[in-house]
């Protein structure tokens, strides 16, 4: 405890470093997973390849990822960016079939009701078929900010700033404290971020709250 | 009007849905299609809104190919209503009424008081208002449906199966109060259903389609049940439709006969008849009960209510059953305010009957021609 405290700084600033290159891509991860999937359920013969081929990006070894990127994108391999990037490409992977199911999961005679009463595409997505899937798009969020937590100290390697610093600290040095600290940050920093998605997802769907689920 | 001229729905797999139909929707009325499943009833309706996009044919509202309109401004001028209301769940009941005028950029305290208005003209509470559609009944979804389909005061609605998934007793009310509404407004309607009960009781018109989407009949309802154009028709208005035709018949001067009565809490004891009714303080109907088994003064739960209640004013139809579904055979008649007028018999109801004119057989080659 007494490190913890004398480092609370580093704690601190890696945290909130983590926390950057472990957020920032998920919300862009989600707005390009939107029309992505909103594709793969528009057009059924997308579905399958969409789904199944951004999954096959999860499992791109991360540390390949991070080392392969600066090359495509010409940036350094330390650059943050090299990070948010792969980031992004790990949350579109868990995104695409959670947004194309939660499309999917809008009841067909609400669709129906919908394109009947004069919505045309586009404003039916924003005003009936994304506010429907918010519940289904939210569990894929929690699942893909768990996710993200987690990679991002792969980053440790390439000695990107970030939590994930404590791990090697400990490992190099034998000395276990800042290694228990930055497990515990991490987990911290899991369910703050799974704590934020449910607050959202409730201010999102008021409707659920008052019919006790049944929608 | 809305007019089908030789529309045709070919799906890609080669279905032919319906097949070169040809029919005219009077405006202000309501035109019934009913057919067995597969008869293209369902396709016909969305290919009015272009839901469904006929493969060859037009359509016209008003004179005006609906293939030339812009489909969303289209849609957002005809009330939609389907059989599971198809409620925006996320949405309140105010803001599902509320819908098509927002579509629209309606002023938005305007739309809000109008449907207010229009819940309470369906029958809803307006404590209902501020609740999701998951928090009411079938029935009161139904009401929201019907009410967001009016919101814009669309001239014409198309209504897909909109009472069928409710319990019969809420269907009939369903329907009892569209017909009212329906007098008030007199909008431009087509109205789905397999049911050919319901499609003889709401529609002014009625279209029986075949499998294959070809149309069999079209005609006023007591024509129908008079005049089947074949058997496929005669089979599907069904076995007892001499019987349903006496609902669009007005009942004439019945010989009625005068009915001994006794009013609640009173003792049927010594009465000197089979059966005796009892009737309220407003000489309201209630019940039968017989003298010799009533021990005491009457109390509700040894009424006999099997028998229905006519009116005087209503359809034979009323009458009829009213005789024969009474216990003491006397069918009990009432006036326009429920009180008692007197009783009849069946053979009575019969007699006046056989000499009722029937003016849907007159011309037979006039389809549509109204009945009585």
């Amino acid at each position: 405890m007494t490190w913890f405290f004398d480092h609370l700084d580093d704690v601190l600033s890696r945290g909130l470093q983590h926390a950057y290159l472990a957020g920032v891509p998920l919300v862009i991860g989600l707005l390009i997973a939107l029309p992505l999937g909103w594709l793969a359920r528009r057009y059924k013969f997308l579905y399958a390849p969409f789904t199944a081929g951004f999954g096959l990006l999860y499992t791109i070894p991360s540390l390949a990822l991070f080392v392969i990127l600066p090359g495509f994108l010409g940036i350094p391999i330390l650059d943050p960016v090299n990070v948010l990037v792969a980031m992004t490409i790990y949350t579109v992977a868990l995104l695409v079939r959670t947004v194309a199911d939660g499309l999917g999961a809008v009841p067909d005679h609400v669709q129906q009701a919908a394109t009947a009463m004069g919505y045309t595409r586009v404003k039916r997505f924003f005003a009936i078929e994304l506010p429907l899937a918010v519940p289904v798009i939210s569990a894929g969020m929690r699942v893909a900010a768990v996710s993200n937590v987690s990679i991002v100290s792969v980053g440790t390697i390439l000695g990107i700033n970030q939590l994930g610093l404590f791990f090697s600290d400990g490992f190099n040095r034998d000395f276990y404290d800042p290694l228990f600290v930055g497990i515990a940050a991490c987990i911290v920093l899991a369910l703050l971020f799974d704590a934020v998605i449910i607050v959202l997802t409730r201010l999102f769907t008021p409707w659920l709250r008052a019919t006790g689920g049944r929608a | 009007m809305i007019a089908f001229d030789g529309v045709t729905k070919k799906f890609p797999d080669g279905t032919v849905a319906v097949d070169s139909l040809s029919l005219e929707a009077p405006s202000g009325k309501i035109t019934v299609l009913v057919g067995p499943s597969g008869c293209g009833k369902t396709t016909s309706l969305r290919m009015i809104n272009r839901m469904i996009r006929p493969t060859s044919g037009t359509i016209t509202l008003d004179g005006k190919d609906t293939g030339r309109m812009k489909e969303s401004e289209l849609r957002r001028g005809i009330g939609y209503v389907i059989q599971h209301a198809g409620l925006f769940p996320h949405r309140t009941v105010l803001d599902n009424v509320s819908t098509v005028p927002r579509l629209l950029g309606m002023d938005k305290t305007e739309t809000r008081k109008r449907s207010m208005e229009l819940l309470e003209r369906v029958g809803l509470d307006p404590a209902f208002a501020k609740r999701y559609p998951a928090q009411l009944s079938g029935g009161q979804q139904q009401r929201v449906g019907v009410a967001r389909a009016l919101a814009a005061d669309p001239p014409v609605m198309l209504m897909d199966e909109p009472f069928s998934a409710v319990d019969p007793v809420v269907r009939e009310q369903l329907q009892d109060q569209f017909l009212r509404l329906q007098g008030d407004l007199g909008k431009t309607i087509i109205f789905v259903t397999h049911d050919i009960d319901e499609a003889i009781k709401l529609g002014d018109q009625v279209t029986v389609l075949k499998v294959g989407g070809h149309l069999a009949q079209m005609a006023a309802p007591a024509y129908l049940l008079a005049h089947p154009v074949d058997d496929f028709v005669a089979d599907f208005v069904g076995r007892d439709r001499g019987y349903r035709a006496l609902s669009f018949q007005a009942t004439p001067r019945l010989p009625l006969a005068a009915e001994r009565t006794i009013a609640m809490g009173e003792s049927a004891e010594g009465v000197d008849a089979d059966w005796v009714l009892v009737v309220d303080d407003q000489n309201h109907p209630l019940g039968w009960v017989e003298p010799l088994r009533a021990r005491g003064a009457i109390r509700t739960e040894m009424l006999h209510r099997g028998g229905t209640v006519a009116r005087a004013s209503g359809p034979l139809r009323g009458a009829l059953d009213s005789a024969l579904s009474s216990p003491s055979r006397r069918g009990v008649i009432v006036d326009d305010s429920g009180s008692l007028v007197g009783t009849v018999k069946a053979h009575e109801v019969l007699t006046a009957i056989e000499q009722a004119d029937r003016p849907e057989l007159a011309d037979p080659r006039k389809p549509g021609a109204p009945a009585a």
